[in-house]
């Protein structure tokens, strides 16, 4: 049963699976095994990107396209319901709308760089969608009336969600049930959700078409597949699946701003993700997030360590200052680029293959 | 065996209706047109001097730092998304021979501030240059024909490189004021045009010059227009074309830098973000240009830059979206931009 | 006389992928005659001439040109070689540069002409000695512009705007800018008006005169047996059929076991 709920995509390495078993209960239960809130502001961004990382790999590792314009998705979805909560109210109505907006909006985007752009050489893609979200992000911080700057926009959530409401007046084995634990565990069921739909998509008919088209596109042109029917499909697909990440974001942040989701930091940080984390796997999507988000927060205070410990020497201490550490996040990009193709679940799987011979 | 001159054949005048090398004038007058459709929008013909100088200004030096990316990709078709990390070495560069010089720098005298010039080009240059050496040994040349490869790896070494930019000169911005004697304007007619545009617009039209001679008159721009359009054929013909690209990438790189230098120039002002920044002008630059064309590039720089100051002055909320307006538009017209580099 | 051919193939495997394209060619080119290559389209004849000239490695087999190998293995495994590991066969594998170096030069199926280069300029690449265009030796100059005198008259328009005759000429004459010691020509005929064709057959047939050694792969019979001394056929990936261009046009049945067609036919 389990097999078919990750529509028999399974991890195929016993440390994969032993990994992701971690990673879901410690997910699941960071409330209660990690006390503090940065922990649960930590594990609520891991999940947030993990359906991030994971819609962006069905784009690049599946169907083998390369998109800049990812991160405009993630923003659209945010705004919208910063938006619908700012100028309608903080009801589920409200929140609702602004998300269904939002999907709309990101449909219609995806639908016209897809057609428009899909057409043409991946290069010009990758570099027009580079273009496309670079003006959307200054579109977001200009028109300050409407999305709020540069400043962006903090607004209220539903009062379900809200920090203050306590549901028992007693904490529950180290958590307090309040709102705050309530919107954790919502945005923790829809992101499983997410991922088990992209697992879905991915093992379909339609998934191994994709995969078919990255491959040898002429190929599947050749055989029938109409390319730019699929190709516009999956990067429709993948800019939904943004926008609800974005929507859970600013559910999660009670806030949103041009750079909480619309920076190219981030769309780096997604392609270190889906890179480091191994491409066309989606769970590579789930253990680079996590590695990822659990470096930026825990390795930067590990980097303070050494940097004290090298303060005197000159160079030294300015490659190991805790602002530098997108350095070491680069080089280990680029040695996955050319050593570990297949990124960290690439390496467990060949790891577990090898094993049984033994 | 003498080798006389083959003279241009004799039947040349009795057959003139042979044209000689058609160029396709219609990107000119879209420039052209484009000034003169804005003057009756600015209003005062001094304003519209002064943005149609500053906006070729900015068109030249962004042709500058666009050049050899165009170049690299039309003659190896390796797209580096890593070249603004050059655009930067050059504007943090500058910043220091600046400070180094700064004697040179204060004193009241033409000449010794552009000494002072010179000295940040021709280091920018040679930086640049050498370490995009170094970048295509280490980090392009594994992955030559693999597309995907190349974005992730050529971005992964601007990642790298940026940050080291911020470890030797720190992550704030450095101011870039311009020498003693290059303050402030000087009036052309009507318009006020600031010194130290004029002279990186004097250049930037040398470096025009230079990389237009090269690219038409020498056997080794004969080369690479000939690489562009079909690198096998090169190699039958007994060149060893891969040579000849680590060179084109290295000059590259360096005007790469050249052009972040004069960048840094005209804002006065380096900031760390500034290869991201130029970046994305530079992609839009050479979708509208074309691909592989330096002609191409030349012109599409030229309407961005004349484009971004006209809306910048007319509509400022709009700046960002007039480049993409205008990349938008070029391709509904031509899609494959101005001067489509045909391959084969 | 049993001279050493000037270019010959062993047994050569080649692989593009997956694909096995030649199945263990046998060829060899004497000097200064026209050796016609024909068969039917995916016989494997424009692979043959990629293979000699590096643009595809050779899986297996020699490819020797004047006693050197410039393609190839070493020693080659049995005639069913499985693609070869890219490393490997560039042990004994020159670089296109390198072969065209030792006097190879090539005309490919699309001509490979520069469009947006000027018809001198094309000229010039092609002349490895030549810095500028003044430098070009002026005496073979005016011999290509009699056997080509379309050139003369377009000589500084872009190579691009000539007519598809015009640019197979073009090709032809960049290949001989200066003197080679082999010409491999891949179907010149192609796409050609009949009265082009003949210009063609009379160019080649004064380029024959001057010795030049010349592997020419064609799809139109007229023209192989016009220009050709010897020939050679191939089918699958083989040569099957070797000899003298003499026998075979006087033999129709031959001709259409071998091609199927005659010679009547194609005319």
């Amino acid at each position: 049963m389990l097999a078919r709920l990750v529509s028999h995509d399974l991890p195929k390495s016993r440390w994969l699976a032993i990994a992701l078993v971690a990673i879901v209960a410690a997910l699941a239960l960071t409330p209660f095994i990690f006390p503090g809130t940065k922990a649960l502001n930590v594990a609520a961004k891991v999940i947030v990107f993990i359906v991030l990382a994971a819609s962006f790999d069905l784009l690049l590792g599946y169907t083998g396209i390369v998109s800049f314009a990812h991160t405009m998705f993630f923003g659209i979805g945010a705004y919208g319901v910063a938006i619908a909560a700012t100028r309608i109210g903080a009801t589920w109505p409200a929140l609702a709308l602004g998300a269904i907006c939002a999907l709309a909006v990101s449909l219609v985007l995806s639908l016209v760089i897809g057609l428009f752009s899909l057409r043409v050489r991946a290069i010009f893609f990758a570099m027009i969608t580079l273009a496309v979200a670079s003006a959307f992000a200054t579109l977001a911080s200009q028109l300050s009336d409407f999305t709020g700057g540069e400043d962006g926009l903090t607004f209220k959530v539903p009062e379900a969600l809200q920090p203050g409401t306590e549901y028992a007046a007693e904490p529950f084995l180290g958590a307090s049930i309040d709102g705050r634990l309530v919107t954790y565990y919502l945005i923790f069921v829809v992101a499983v959700v997410l991922v088990l739909a992209l697992l879905r998509i991915v093992n379909s008919p339609f998934g191994r078409v994709l995969q078919a088209i990255r491959e040898n596109d002429f190929r599947a042109e050749a055989i029938g597949y109409r390319t730019v029917v699929y190709r516009t499909l999956a990067s429709v697909a993948s800019a939904l699946f943004a926008t609800v990440a974005g929507v859970l974001l600013a559910l999660w942040l009670r806030y949103n701003g041009p750079d909480t989701t619309l920076s190219f930091e981030i769309m780096l940080d997604v392609l270190l993700i889906v890179v480091i984390g191994g491409m066309g796997t989606i769970y590579g999507a789930v253990v680079g997030s996590v590695l990822l988000v659990l470096a930026q927060n825990y390795l930067q205070d590990l980097m303070k360590l050494a940097a004290a410990a090298v303060q005197n020497v000159p160079v030294v201490s300015q490659i190991v200052s805790p602002d530098r550490w997108l350095l070491w996040l680069g080089i280990l990009f680029v040695l996955s680029v050319y050593y570990f193709p297949a990124g960290v679940v690439g390496r467990l799987r060949s790891i577990g293959k090898r094993a049984p011979s033994r | 065996m003498t080798t006389t001159t083959p003279a241009a054949p004799a039947s040349a005048s009795a057959t003139d209706a042979v044209p000689r090398r058609a160029f396709d004038i219609r990107p000119i007058v879209l420039v052209v047109a484009i000034a003169l459709a804005a003057w009756p929008f600015v209003g005062s013909s001094s304003t519209w001097l002064t943005l149609t100088i500053a906006g070729l200004a900015m068109g030249m030096i962004v042709f500058i730092a666009a050049s050899g990316l165009t170049l690299v990709f039309g003659l190896m078709d390796v797209l580096n998304f890593g070249h603004s990390l050059f655009i930067a070495l050059g504007a943090f560069l500058a910043t220091t021979v600046f400070a180094a010089m700064g004697g040179a720098a204060s004193a009241p005298s033409i000449g010794a501030n552009l000494g002072v010039v010179a000295v940040a080009v021709l280091a920018a240059m040679a930086l640049a240059g050498t370490i995009g050496l170094g970048f295509e040994r280490v980090i392009v040349r594994p992955v030559y024909g693999q597309h995907l490869k190349q974005i992730l790896v050529t971005i992964g070494g601007a990642i790298i490189g940026e940050e080291l930019i911020k470890v030797v000169w720190g992550p704030a911005q450095i101011p870039l004021p311009p020498p003693e004697a290059l303050r402030g304007s000087i009036l052309i007619g009507e318009a006020s045009v600031e010194k130290l545009r004029l002279v990186a617009v004097v250049i930037g039209l040398v470096v025009l010059a230079t990389l237009l001679w090269t690219l038409n008159r020498t056997k080794i721009g004969l080369l690479i227009r000939a690489g562009v359009q079909d690198r096998e054929m090169v190699e039958s013909l007994g060149y060893r074309i891969r040579r000849l690209f680590v060179g084109v990438f290295a000059a590259g790189s360096a005007l790469a830098g050249l052009g972040g230098c004069l960048w840094g120039m005209n804002q006065q002002i380096v900031i760390p973000q500034i290869g991201g920044q130029v970046n994305v002008l530079l992609f839009i630059v050479l979708i509208i240009g074309g691909l592989g064309s330096t002609v191409g590039c030349l012109f599409g720089a030229l309407l961005v830059g004349l484009v971004t100051n006209y809306v910048g002055f007319l509509a400022p909320k709009l700046a960002m979206f007039s480049s993409i307006g205008l990349m938008v538009a070029i391709l509904l017209w031509r899609p494959r931009g101005l001067y489509p580099v045909v391959n084969r | 006389m049993t001279a050493t051919p000037l270019l010959s193939l062993a047994g050569v495997h080649t692989h593009i992928g997956a694909y096995h394209i030649l199945h263990g060619v046998d060829l060899d080119v004497a000097a200064g005659e026209v050796t016609m290559l024909l068969g039917r389209n995916g016989a494997g004849k424009t692979t043959t001439l990629r293979t000699i000239m590096g643009l595809w490695a050779a899986s297996a087999g020699r490819v020797v040109f004047d006693g050197r190998q410039i393609g190839g293995r070493a020693a080659t495994a049995a005639a069913t070689a499985r693609p070869a590991p890219a490393k490997s066969a560039a042990q004994s594998q020159l670089l296109t540069p390198a072969i065209a170096d030792l006097g190879i030069a090539y005309v490919p199926e699309n001509m490979g002409i520069f469009s947006d280069l000027t018809v001198a300029e094309n000229m010039l690449l092609a002349a490895r000695s030549a810095r500028r265009l003044e430098q070009l030796d002026a005496a073979r100059l005016d011999w290509l512009f009699g056997l080509f005198p379309a050139l003369k008259k377009f000589w500084l328009y872009p190579a691009g705007k000539l007519s598809g005759g015009q640019k197979q000429m073009l090709a032809i004459a960049r290949a001989i800018v200066e003197p080679r010691r082999l010409l491999l020509i891949d179907e010149p005929s192609k796409g050609l008006a009949p009265a082009i064709v003949q210009n063609l057959i009379a160019a080649l047939r004064e380029l024959k005169r001057t010795q030049t050694t010349i592997l020419l792969v064609e799809q139109n019979f007229a023209v192989a047996q016009a220009l050709g001394d010897r020939v050679a056929v191939m089918d699958d990936g083989r040569i099957v059929h070797r000899g003298a261009m003499a026998e075979l046009a006087a033999d129709e049945a031959l001709q259409h076991r071998l091609l199927g067609l005659s010679l009547a036919a194609h005319q």
